[in-house]
């Protein structure tokens, strides 16, 4: 079978996947995306969600570069809700719940419509390499595919094993086989490899539960959405419930911990502990008599519930007796056990900032093969690594971002400098620029970059540059019109705050902390701001005025790292010359190879004497 | 710079004495001293040991030495140190010197051993600055700050209070990371207690500066008044010399005159001026001019009075204008011998104030008290841990300063994340010290202490 050469090969139809198909393809490269089954591509594996904190913000990011996530994620959710409202800007997190179904639908028909995209149906069994250099692949059918680039992202699916009590049996999903013969082709080329573990609840029959017993949680009164691009919002939304499991919940749990495959010491991998499994949780934290559970539809029309909070990979038998005890669920029919899942993943300090790996050039890893956990994590990635594939197809300048330019950059850079033990996801706090990372301006962060790269459209630029303009000249517009005392004092006294004593600029009303923007937009005299600009605009401009010392001090403190930043480190540099490294330091040195000092100084076993060390041989 | 380096220097100061101490250290140091010491076999002697015996080369005796064996890790350096006490001529310590050079020995750049010591790993940064510190500790205060730095006192302290600052900074950030989770949230009070409590350990570590600067580098302490009014004479009776001279004269000092004494293990710098008051003669004027630049670099004023001359309106004026400068005045009444004044008059000008007849000695003991009370040497924090470094102390005020922002944000109900925010600069402020900056200190200490995920 004669096959065209492709300038990239993604290996995977998930969340990274389908992002490094669509970046590259749109960038205008021939893309082949391999997937074991065309009907699975873009499967929420896990919880019918997309966002949350900091992974929303992560939404936002890819949106604004030009990826696909927030499109899609907009048009099949089911309810949206902006996460820590009552908290500062840099909080706001959107998320949202999605209809499974529709959401995978969707992403394969925004790839089936780019012609730039092939499609085959397969398991990839081996690279086909050159030099270190990779040329293609090999699949299971034994069909060669030639390619300038590979990205690979496959998930759970490497030698996944599924784990449910004393049973266990290969799998990357339930009910999908495993993929086999990659990673030890990997190890072979002298890659480290490492197993991993996460897991997922029981799903249940949503006819069978009592709701009245449970707490409802609806969507946002007045949504919003992921992308920049979305018009209009969503209308209707689908409600979440709330209920707890109880002290008789855990008593039958506790019951199985015998023949559970995590105390048991059967799966060897570790897990998140931020996203325990309900067992964990009753064992690590003995005296919690009660844990949440949320009750998640998976989507419009189905019955199908998501019941977030009961992962479990306890016999089936203790996990139906003890669900069956938590308010709601007396009743409850399964459709599907919770697992837990084992799978391979490669230290992803094994790659350079582009997502490519060191060892292999050409060669780019995305996703959960890199020891992230969560979609967005993933999807992020294979963004990343799609546009750099891209890149190095087109023998262009590789692309990358930096922890004070966007979440990506603080994943990326966290990835491939400290690597992980545990599956990782992104929090707020692993950013240390927080203020300045914020879902409201990832375009002003990172659309023209998007553009520039040909990945974000003009229509985006655009409407970008629209809104850029619209912030500018309602801020002018504040800082210049003035309001007198007669015409304000009376209505301030209604709102309780203080009266002015001269004719004083909108803007220093705004930035009063006991006026929002909203309220001032009731004054007859301000009132028509709100025909001339849209909420999007309005909303910006009240963040940047209100919270202007704050960005501002973050933005000082950029500058500050940016000087470790721009100390480089000669790339032939002899760390073994430096006998007073410690041993531990020199090796992560050795194989990380950082470009700067900032970069060496975020290297776990990189102690700050050693940085000093590092400083003083650079003659500072 | 290259740490291959077996680096040499002089560790006595230079000069005829007893003895001098050379020291060496780097990988050659046992072996090369070993060439040229016939008397025994150093590399197989035990560590932590002295040998006495001959330096030696090609024929010439160099002289009769003590020899003190270190071997890294457990040395200053964590290196392979030698120290040879040889006799302190300078000719023998050059040649000696010389004698290692030729071999290869590096000379040591200033500090360089200190350093060395550093990069190893045998003390952090706070540290590092302190053993300069003891080695120009000139008084017993000095000596003892130093020392406890050095020990690791103040780094202790330091390490205690950023894990602390970590603990608070982990509260917050759990409420903004997992604000959806079910986990119970410090509330605002227990909060504010706990920025509190920093707060009572850092602001005494921010005002024992001041009494930390001052045994570190001496107290600028300015004598002035109106001419003849005995400035002179009092900084004569306190230096128990005649180091002043002095006449009835007004204006017989007509430049700043500066002296060092020590008073409760602290060291004064006192300054003798040229007596305020509006004159003609030229050289005088200079010298009523450089008072003034004195006055204003003073930590202390020493306002002396001739209470047999003037009355408590005569100079009210004056004084009023040197409050401004909010440097700490001692009313000093002078004379108390020949007029007995009005205490309670003097004192309703607010400042602490003390009757003295410099001539005759008398009141100098309350003087002395008072002066110590106004340098605030009570000021020192609970463990005895002083700041002496400016670097320290700048750090530490804006450790001190963010957490009052923190704690002004708490009570107008502030949002965490902004509070957050404050509380990272004071961690980077804290880190900056040792040298340590934190990564994933707050992720860890939550994951440790709360159940979280659904």
């Amino acid at each position: 079978m004669q096959q065209q050469a492709y300038d990239v090969i993604v290996v995977g139809a998930g969340h990274a996947g389908c992002e490094a198909a669509h970046a590259a393809a749109q960038m205008g490269s021939s893309v082949l995306l391999i997937t074991m089954n065309m009907q699975t591509i873009a499967q929420m594996s896990c919880n019918p969600a997309m966002g949350g904190v900091a992974k929303g913000q992560i939404v936002r990011e890819i949106d604004a570069l030009g990826g696909m996530s927030g499109l899609i994620s907009d048009k099949t959710m089911i309810q949206f809700r902006m996460l820590n409202r009552s908290k500062g800007p840099a909080m706001w997190s959107p998320r949202c719940q999605s209809d499974r179904m529709r959401f995978a639908e969707e992403w394969r028909m925004v790839l089936e419509q780019n012609p730039k995209v092939d499609f085959w149906q397969d398991s990839v069994q081996q690279l086909l390499t050159k030099n270190n250099e990779v040329c293609g692949v090999i699949t299971r059918m034994g069909i060669e595919f030639k390619a300038r680039t590979v990205v690979l992202t496959n998930g759970t699916f490497l030698n996944g094993l599924i784990h449910i009590g004393e049973k266990h049996f290969g799998g990357g999903r339930m009910a999908e086989p495993m993929a086999q013969g990659l990673t030890e082709q990997l190890v072979q080329l002298g890659f480290e490899s490492g197993r991993m573990k996460t897991g997922t609840p029981p799903r249940v029959d949503g006819r069978s539960l009592d709701y009245s017993a449970m707490e409802e949680q609806k969507g946002d009164e007045n949504p919003s959405s992921f992308s920049y691009l979305t018009e209009s919002p969503i209308q209707e939304q689908r409600s979440c419930w709330i209920t707890h499991t109880n002290t008789k919940v855990h008593e039958v749990l506790r019951k199985g911990f015998d023949k559970s495959p995590m105390f048991a010491g059967r799966i060897k991998g570790l897990g998140p502990r931020y996203c325990p499994s309900v067992e964990d949780k009753i064992n690590r934290f003995a005296d919690k008599d009660s844990h949440q559970i949320f009750v998640e539809p998976e989507g419009w029309n189905t019955v199908e519930i998501y019941v977030n909070g009961f992962s479990t990979s306890l016999p089936e038998e203790i996990q139906f007796e003890a669900i069956r005890l938590i308010p709601g669920f007396e009743k409850a029919k399964l459709f599907r056990p919770g697992y837990a899942i084992e799978y391979d993943y490669f230290p992803p300090t094994q790659l350079l900032a582009t997502l490519e790996t060191k060892l292999i050039t050409g060669l780019f890893f995305a996703g959960q093969i890199n020891g992230t956990t969560g979609y967005e994590e993933a999807a992020c990635q294979g963004l990343m690594a799609g546009i750099n594939a891209h890149q190095k197809a087109q023998q262009l300048d590789p692309f990358t971002l930096s922890r004070s330019d966007a979440y990506i950059g603080v994943l990326i850079d966290d990835l491939i400098n400290k690597g992980t033990d545990e599956p990782y996801r992104m929090f707020t706090s692993r950013a240390e620029f927080r203020t300045l990372l914020r879902q409201d301006n990832a375009d002003e962060r990172l659309t023209a970059k998007g553009y520039e790269l040909g990945l974000a459209t003009q229509k985006r630029m655009d409407k970008f540059q629209q809104k850029q303009h619209d912030v500018a000249q309602l801020l002018d517009q504040i800082k210049t019109s003035k309001v007198k005392p007669d015409e304000m004092n009376a209505w301030l006294e209604q709102q309780g705050s203080s009266s002015l004593r001269e004719g004083t600029p909108i803007v220093n009303l705004l930035k009063r902390s006991d006026l929002s923007f909203s309220t001032l937009l009731e004054h007859p005299l301000i009132k028509n701001i709100k025909d001339n600009y849209s909420q999007e605009v309005i909303e910006q401009a009240e963040i940047i005025v209100k919270y202007e010392s704050y960005i501002e001090k973050e933005r000082l403190m950029v500058d500050k790292m940016k000087t470790m930043e721009d100390l480089k480190i000669p790339e032939t540099f002899d760390y073994d010359k430096i006998k007073t490294l410690s041993t531990e330091s020199r090796i992560k040195l050795k194989s990380i190879r950082p470009q700067t000092i900032g970069q060496a100084s975020r290297i776990s076993g990189v102690s700050a004497s050693d940085v000093s060390i590092l400083l003083l041989f650079m003659g500072r | 710079m290259d740490f291959k380096d077996t680096i040499i220097a002089l560790a006595t100061p230079l000069g005829v004495g007893a003895i001098g101490v050379i020291r060496l250290s780097g990988d050659q140091a046992i072996a090369w001293v070993n060439d040229v010491f016939p008397t025994k076999d150093l590399s197989k002697q035990a560590p932590h040991t002295l040998h006495y015996g001959r330096i030696e080369s090609e024929g010439r005796v160099y002289d009769e030495v003590v020899i003190s064996l270190y071997k890294g890790p457990k040395s200053y350096t964590k290196e392979d140190v030698i120290e040879i006490s040889c006799h302190g001529s300078p000719y023998i310590q050059e040649s000696i010197i010389q004698l290692f050079v030729e071999k290869g020995a590096r000379l040591a750049r200033a500090g360089e051993f200190t350093q060395r010591a550093f990069l190893n790993g045998a003390f952090d940064l706070a540290q590092a600055e302190a053993v300069a510190d003891v080695i120009a500790a000139d008084s017993a205060a000095a000596t003892s700050a130093a020392l406890h730095q050095l020990r690791g006192g103040f780094s202790q302290e330091l390490a205690a209070l950023r894990e602390e600052l970590i603990h608070f900074a982990s509260l917050i950030e759990l409420e903004l990371d997992f604000g959806e989770e079910d986990v119970e949230f410090a509330d605002r009070q227990d909060l504010e207690d706990l920025v509190n409590k920093l707060l009572d350990k850092v602001r005494p570590l921010v005002a024992s500066f001041k009494a930390g600067n001052a045994i570190k580098n001496g107290v600028a302490t300015v004598i002035v008044g109106k001419p003849n009014a005995g400035k002179s004479t009092l900084l004569n009776a306190l230096l128990k010399e005649e180091r002043a001279i002095v006449s009835d004269i007004a204006g017989t000092t007509r430049d700043s005159l500066e002296d060092e004494w020590v008073l409760g293990g602290i060291r004064f710098r006192l300054v003798d001026t040229a007596g305020l008051r509006d004159t003609t003669d030229v050289i005088e004027a200079q010298g009523v001019q450089r008072t003034q630049a004195w006055v204003k670099k003073a930590q202390v004023i020493l306002y002396v009075v001739d209470v047999s001359e003037d009355k408590p309106e005569d100079i009210q004026a004056t004084l009023l204008e040197m409050a401004e400068l909010d440097i700490p005045l001692i009313l000093v009444l002078n004379k108390v011998d020949e007029n007995q004044p009005a205490i309670n008059d003097w004192e309703a000008m607010g400042f602490p104030t003390v009757a003295i007849s410099a001539k005759f000695g008398q009141g100098l003991m309350d003087f002395e008290q008072i002066l110590l009370d106004v340098v605030g040497l009570n000021q020192v924090s609970n463990s005895g841990t002083m700041v002496t470094n400016l670097r320290h102390y700048e750090k530490l005020k804006q450790t001190q300063e963010t957490l009052e922002e923190v704690l002004a944000a708490l009570k107008s109900n502030l949002t965490g994340d902004l509070i957050a925010q404050d509380l990272r600069y004071a961690l980077h402020h804290l880190g900056e010290i040792t040298g340590a900056i934190s990564n994933d200190d707050l992720l860890k200490n939550i994951f440790g202490k709360f159940c979280i995920g659904k």
